[in-house]
């Protein structure tokens, strides 16, 4: 695993390269698809009102994936990640029109934990219509 | 309704090997948007280090997802799936699933609680390859919603 990032040129507060992930209701269909994970909430919106949701809401497990790119992104190898939690604090809401919903995610390193393993702690944000929708969201990344 | 406790502490039997292929790789980083070369391309994956393609973190919870239905579907344990949501994910890695792999999945009940008249279920599914080697841990909590809420 390479990671083209350096434990050494990193500290904590360093800032990795923020990132904004549109979600459209077909990007739900196609995430469905591809995980298998077909719950109506995330397409259907008469059957997610009566479950008492707003509209459609993204698959937690897409958000979850579209945060970690920013770590991916930065470190280069997707390899590199070596833990990553998240919480589900908020739905990611998906309106039924050409812009859909937006995920903005940003991380900062707020740890290095070893300098043997050159392993640091990255803490994410992920905000949607001004709301905290991962909460708890760290990753640990192995550097070069 | 309350879960059984004795559920803590109980592992299911090992899942049949799920074996990752490329063009499921291909589709899932797809349906994320994700352009990485490490996950398309294996000659980008080699020059990271990487035997073959590879699969993006969370890919690997399509496999212990449907592991732990053993568990959610388990009558005697009494959650009702129809209230569940998704609370907390995390992973951790020996190293990243990669196309070719045949994976199984462990998973074990790690806590059960009633907070606030919710179930909540602490699931830990250990990844291993066909070698036995471990791959991944994925820790799942999964809480129903008390039906007042509904």
């Amino acid at each position: 695993m390479t990671a083209k990032i350096s434990y050494d040129e990193v500290e904590v507060g360093t800032e990795l390269p923020a990132q904004t992930f549109p979600v459209s209701r077909a990007t739900l269909v196609q995430y469905a698809g591809a995980s298998g994970d077909f719950n109506p909430i995330h397409w259907n919106e008469k059957f997610a009102k009566e479950v008492g949701l707003p509209d459609v809401i993204a698959h937690g497990m897409f958000t979850m994936a579209s945060a970690i790119r920013v770590v991916t992104d930065w470190a280069g190898d997707p390899g590199a990640v070596a833990e990553y939690g998240v919480r589900f604090t908020k739905p990611v809401v998906v309106p039924n029109d050409e812009t859909g919903a937006l995920i903005e995610v940003s991380a900062k390193v707020a740890a290095k934990l070893d300098d043997d393993d050159r392993t640091v702690r990255v803490d994410l944000v992920a905000m949607s219509a001004g709301q905290k929708v991962l909460g708890m969201s760290r990753a640990v990344v192995r550097l070069a | 309704m309350a879960l059984d406790q004795s559920f803590v502490g109980r592992t299911y039997p090992p899942t049949d090997p799920y074996e990752v292929g490329r063009e499921k790789i291909r589709e899932f980083a797809e349906a994320i948007g994700d352009t990485n070369p490490a996950y398309t391309d294996a000659e980008a994956a080699k020059a990271l280090g990487h035997s073959d393609v590879i699969a993006p973190p969370t890919f690997v919870f399509a496999i212990t997802f449907k592991a732990a239905g053993q568990v959610i579907e388990d009558p005697q344990l009494g959650l009702d799936y129809s209230r569940v949501v998704h609370g907390d994910q995390k992973f951790a890695y020996t190293r990243p699933v990669r196309a070719g792999d045949r994976l199984s999945v462990t998973s074990t009940i790690e806590a059960v609680k009633t907070m606030a008249g919710n179930d909540i279920i602490d699931i830990r599914g250990e990844v291993h390859d066909e070698a036995g080697e471990h791959v991944v841990t994925a820790f799942t909590k999964l809480v129903s919603r008390r039906a007042e809420e509904a």
